[in-house]
């Protein structure tokens, strides 16, 4: 299995180490090339206005879009969630627009609002340690939206079909969990295959 | 103090642990970008949409503040204000080294990260800011590792070499890039007793070297800065390491500010890939005149302040 890491800029070293960490082989992605043969990609946390004019430029927004109609697997981390959005506010940015939800930037305020948290999930039994920068707010979720993680009473994981987007970071923790989550996304089927675990109900914290 | 990249949380973690691993968080979203100083909220704009992924606001350049002499303080809030309200990147602002009455300020503004600078007239000779005690995120100039991991340990969340800023002369930064990553492989070859003896002639806590000698990295994002003019300056200093780059005068200094500073983010993205830094080397009119360093009296010197 081969995955892809967007390298524009941002946090992409952090998802690098914790996919080595899962030994799975992972590309840098700067180029078009780079999207050649993935089963997925990572789109990683940074500033989400910056990796836009990147992709756009480089004419590497359709072919993620191609990429997920082939049925690669997405993965976005805040920035990368911003990107993969259907709607994005605060201000209005284009975007992938490949999961059905509405995102606001820097809802939560300024980076003195950045803070740890831990709540909910399907994903595991004890609470997810979330890490939260600057962090967007999904403030809506289609109905082919599945809520796979919350903090404070609001979506902060969420899936639809072979696209899985997170406000905070785990890629800056010690906890493998979404990262597995999200490759067994990748190993999986056209259209991913709901796991035992992604249809359990949220566990309360 | 714990000042690992801060991975190890668990729920039970303290407050003062998630606080330093928010603020390397920041530093690490950061990485691969460049950060631009601007002055105006029309220069930020001009920033954001050229890809910067974060401003410094200023009131005057350090090639201005070099040109015009007088004692350098932080911007007046309202022009830090006005930037904030205009982009939607990080905002980072200056202080003057150890006045942490001005980093208060600026805390209190909202700013995401302050830089303790030594483009501003220091307000103290001796001590640096206790950088722990605050919520936001500071970044510090060094010239050496001994200078850096001093920083850390105060509490800084990323490293940028010094240079020698407002110069548009890329040799204090390689200079100091190149001591910094150097010292740190060089540790990387010690015992644990010539650690010690090392952490002596480096003047920093023993902890930090350990640790920078087992991972053979800085624990913080290390970004360059002073004097990095053009796409090729951007290119070079990556390689040897940085994982950002600060563009202070070279950008609105220069003929072309907008073209320019698209050219140094695509530069700084695909340092490794020399012809799409020629790509984006083409094109550019006249990078900003320069100094040669040497020809600068010590006393000119920005790169001797800070301690």
């Amino acid at each position: 299995m081969k995955v892809g890491i967007l390298a524009v800029q941002g946090d992409f070293e952090a998802h690098g180490q914790m996919l080595s960490r899962l030994g799975v082989e992972h590309i840098f992605v700067r180029t078009l090339a780079g999207l050649a043969n993935l089963e997925g990609l990572v789109l990683p946390g940074g500033e989400s206005s910056t990796h836009l004019k990147f992709l756009t430029e480089g004419g590497l927004l359709d072919a993620i879009r191609e990429l997920a109609r082939r049925g690669g697997a997405l993965f976005g981390t805040c920035a990368g969630a911003i990107l993969l959005a259907r709607e994005v506010k605060n201000p209005p940015q284009t975007s992938l627009g490949l999961a059905d939800i509405s995102v606001a930037r820097n809802a939560y305020g300024r980076q003195v609002a950045s803070q740890v948290l831990w709540g909910p999930s399907k994903l595991k039994e004890a609470p997810l340690e979330m890490v939260f920068i600057r962090a967007p707010l999904i403030e809506r979720v289609g109905s082919g939206v599945e809520v796979l993680a919350e903090s404070e009473g609001r979506p902060v994981l969420v899936r639809q079909d072979k696209v899985l987007a997170a406000t905070f970071h785990p890629e800056l923790t010690e906890d493998a969990t979404v990262h597995e989550y999200f490759l067994q996304m990748c190993a999986s089927g056209s259209r991913g295959v709901q796991t035992a675990e992604s249809t359990k109900a949220m566990r309360s914290s | 103090m714990d000042s690992s990249n801060g991975k190890q949380g668990n729920q039970g973690s303290s407050e003062k642990d998630n606080l330093w691993r928010v603020k390397v968080g920041l530093a690490e979203m950061l990485k691969g970008g460049v950060i631009m100083d601007v002055t105006t909220a029309e220069q930020a704009r001009i920033a954001e949409q050229a890809g910067a992924c974060a401003v410094m606001a200023l009131e005057r350049v350090p090639a201005d503040i070099r040109k015009e002499g007088g004692v350098a303080r932080m911007a007046s809030p309202r022009i830090i204000r006005e930037i904030m309200e205009t982009v939607t990147i990080p905002v980072m602002a200056k202080v003057r080294i150890g006045h942490f009455a001005e980093a208060q300020v600026l805390e209190a503004l909202e700013v995401d990260f302050i830089d303790e600078s030594e483009v501003l007239t220091p307000a103290d000779e001796e001590n640096h800011i206790w950088k722990h005690d605050f919520r936001v995120p500071f970044v510090c100039g060094a010239r050496n590792l001994g200078e850096a991991l001093r920083r850390i340990a105060e509490g800084a969340a990323m490293i940028r070499t010094k240079g020698e800023a407002g110069s548009g002369n890329v040799v204090e930064a390689v200079r100091h890039m190149r001591a910094i990553v150097g010292h740190i492989r060089r540790l990387t070859t010690l015992r644990e007793d010539e650690l010690v003896h090392e952490a002596k002639e480096l003047g920093a806590p023993l902890e930090l070297v350990r640790q920078v000698a087992r991972t053979g990295k800085l624990p913080v994002p290390n970004f360059s800065a002073g004097g990095i003019a053009t796409p090729a300056d951007a290119a070079l200093v990556r390689q040897l390491g940085a994982e950002a780059a600060f563009v202070g005068s070279g950008i609105f200094k220069s003929s072309d500010p907008e073209k320019r500073a698209r050219a140094i983010v695509k530069a700084t993205t695909h340092f490794d890939d020399p012809k799409a830094v020629l790509e984006a080397s083409e094109q550019l009119g006249e990078a900003m005149k320069g100094i040669d360093v040497r020809q600068l009296d010590e006393k000119e010197l920005l790169q001797t302040r800070g301690w």
